[in-house]
């Protein structure tokens, strides 16, 4: 098979060609993701759905039944009203870091899709934001898959648990900006490892998840304040409840904002390294 | 609950769905005239570490330019940035007359990357590679589609079209991956390596498509390390070595002025090369001794045989060659282009 036809039989000429709005370009990076995403979705959301649904039956309604008749619940609710607004901030939780690690490692080492990228008129600034636009996207997906599913088992009181969705993809957010950094830093898996075993299992145990932060021994409970997830599941717990105490509501949306806004400068500096040699 | 502005929902859909390019606000910048690469004293460094150490080189715009070298010689670091994704350390550098530093993606527009190890995405088809690739450069859809069928036929991937990356050969991701650098229509095609790792039939495919690409007028800044391929496609060349231009010109004249017509190769027993090179001296232009043979320079490579049997010299084999770029690198840099 031996073609004749030369690549140029298109109907535009080669020559500069007018510069993309930053719209658009990171509108490329976000359809890249969308194509990829193809490719795995039935896998993906299976996983979304069942991960998260096993959390409330085995919490929310076998150990939460148990919680209800001895104690009469968690600070006037139920136990399963208490635990589902965590489950949706630690699902957001896992979902970031589902998205920022192993994913974020290949495209600089594997696949290279970060060097193909800068090859184009992209930046690593929409590299980076198309990418996160994406992992927004998964939380968002997630944490609607998951309240659907939780409120067939009646496990809200309120309906302004649908605040809880934007504040599931904040905290998402709190996670996945910092550890893209992370990532473009690190080599091996023992990064990896430490981050996981260290860092995110005790984060989910001990950030008022599965029982209030103030059941803690007193000098655990500063380390609780300090950790984002901490933060997210108050905030959700908040939405979940209807609560209406906005000072505090603040408070626990500041941090979330410094993560995410901290984690960008972090994370800008580490693509920028790894990526402009 | 108040009514939903229907009327707007349908208006953004409608501009969505308008191609980019039709929009009158957009206009193409002016062509440049003059060289398309232009580098001055150009520079990289990696901490103490030199990699490019002050390159003058020039490139008109339909010619075709080889950097050629050992690894480690520079190229990928002068290819990168050429490609106007590393920045400059020392020196001027100029692509269409633009300076990296402040116009990348002016420049990044309009050049086609070939880069050393194939970035493809394996889990996407073929034909998505391409798609995927001309969105980065604003295409639409209908053009991305119309491109991305005339590239798979000019890269002989039509048939595997909707096929995964993962399982092709990896001359067939070598294609795509040039297939996929020249979406945008590039003036400027930058292919590092293009051929290293492939079997001889893979190479003589890619070589015969990069010519096809160089007589229709794209301009080619290649790098390699095979001198096969640097005379195949180059019109001209220069070689470098630990950062530095050591010589530069068209392959036959660089062969011309660094070595000579013909080459006469002698193997013997390992070691007792020393006295067939004693007793050589005066034969032929020059007399190179590696570990493995004699290589003896020579105008005429039969005569130069027929003086060394006259001195009772018996190697195991002799062999009269044409000179080729590798005796050139030989010459310029005193050791084989072996690492």
């Amino acid at each position: 098979m031996t073609s004749t036809s030369t690549p140029y039989a298109g109907r535009e000429a080669p020559g500069p060609r007018p510069p993309l709005a930053r719209g658009e370009r990171m509108g490329s990076v976000v359809a890249y993701f969308v194509d990829v995403y193809r490719r795995v979705w039935r896998g993906s959301i299976i996983g979304r759905f069942l991960s998260p649904l096993m959390f409330l039956l085995s919490m929310g309604l076998g150990l939460g039944t148990l919680v209800d008749r001895s104690s009469g619940g968690v600070d006037g609710h139920t136990y399963l009203h208490f635990v589902v607004p965590a489950i949706i901030a630690t699902q957001a939780m896992w979902v970031a870091l589902g998205e920022s690690t192993y994913q974020v490692r290949s495209y600089f080492k594997y696949n290279r899709m970060y060097d193909a990228m800068l090859a184009t008129p992209l930046s690593v600034t929409d590299v980076l934001v198309g990418h996160l636009l994406t992992v927004a996207a998964h939380l968002t997906v997630a944490t609607v898959v998951f309240v659907a599913v939780a409120a067939l088992f009646g496990g809200f009181a309120s309906w302004t648990v649908l605040l809880a969705v934007p504040v599931a993809v904040l905290t998402g957010l709190a996670f996945a900006v910092p550890i893209f950094g992370f990532s473009s830093r690190s080599d091996g898996d023992d990064g990896f490892n430490i981050l996981f075993r260290l860092v995110i299992t005790p984060l989910m145990l001990f950030s008022g998840t599965f029982f209030p932060v103030s059941q803690l021994p007193l000098v655990l409970q500063p380390v609780a304040w300090a950790t984002p997830l901490w933060h997210g599941v108050e905030l959700s717990r908040a939405a979940a409840y209807g609560r209406t105490d906005l000072w505090p509501c603040l408070g626990h949306l500041a941090v979330l904002l410094v993560f995410v806004g901290a984690g960008w400068v972090y994370t800008l500096r580490g693509y920028t390294k790894a990526l402009v040699r | 609950m108040r009514s939903l502005p229907f009327g707007t929902v349908v208006r953004v859909t409608a501009n969505g769905s308008a191609t980019p390019a039709e929009r009158p606000t957009r206009r193409r910048p002016a062509p440049t005239s003059g060289p398309i690469l232009l580098a001055r004293g150009l520079r990289k460094t990696f901490g103490e570490f030199t990699a490019v150490d002050g390159i003058d080189v020039e490139v008109q715009a339909g010619e075709s330019f080889g950097f050629l070298g050992p690894n480690g010689a520079g190229k990928s670091s002068t290819m990168r940035m050429v490609g106007a994704v590393s920045p400059v350390s020392g020196g001027e550098l100029r692509i269409f007359g633009l300076d990296p530093a402040s116009d990348g993606p002016a420049i990044r527009a309009r050049l086609g990357v070939c880069p050393q190890t194939d970035n493809l995405d394996d889990e996407l088809t073929v034909e998505e590679n391409l798609w995927i690739y001309g969105r980065y450069f604003g295409l639409s859809r209908a053009q991305v589609r119309e491109r991305a069928a005339e590239l798979l036929e000019f890269a002989q991937l039509t048939d595997r079209a909707g096929d995964k990356v993962e399982p092709l050969s990896g001359g067939m991701k070598r294609r795509l991956t040039i297939a996929r650098s020249l979406i945008n229509n590039p003036e400027l095609l930058l292919l590092d390596e293009p051929t290293t790792g492939l079997d001889p039939q893979a190479r003589h495919v890619l070589w015969d498509r990069l010519f096809r690409l160089k007589r229709s007028g794209v301009t080619l800044v290649i790098t390699t390390h095979y001198m096969d391929e640097a005379e195949q496609l180059c019109d001209r060349l220069v070689v470098m070595d630990h950062g530095r231009i050591v010589a530069e010109g068209s392959p036959r004249d660089l062969i011309a002025r660094y070595s000579t017509r013909e080459v006469l190769e002698l193997r013997f027993d390992a070691d007792d090369q020393a006295a067939p090179a004693a007793a050589l001296a005066g034969v032929g232009e020059r007399l190179e001794v590696l570990p493995d043979r004699l290589l003896l320079y020579a105008h005429d490579g039969d005569a130069a045989l027929s003086a060394a049997s006259a001195r009772g010299i018996r190697p195991l084999s002799a062999l009269v060659r044409r000179s080729t770029l590798e005796d050139v690198f030989l010459h310029l840099t005193g050791r084989t282009l072996v690492d």
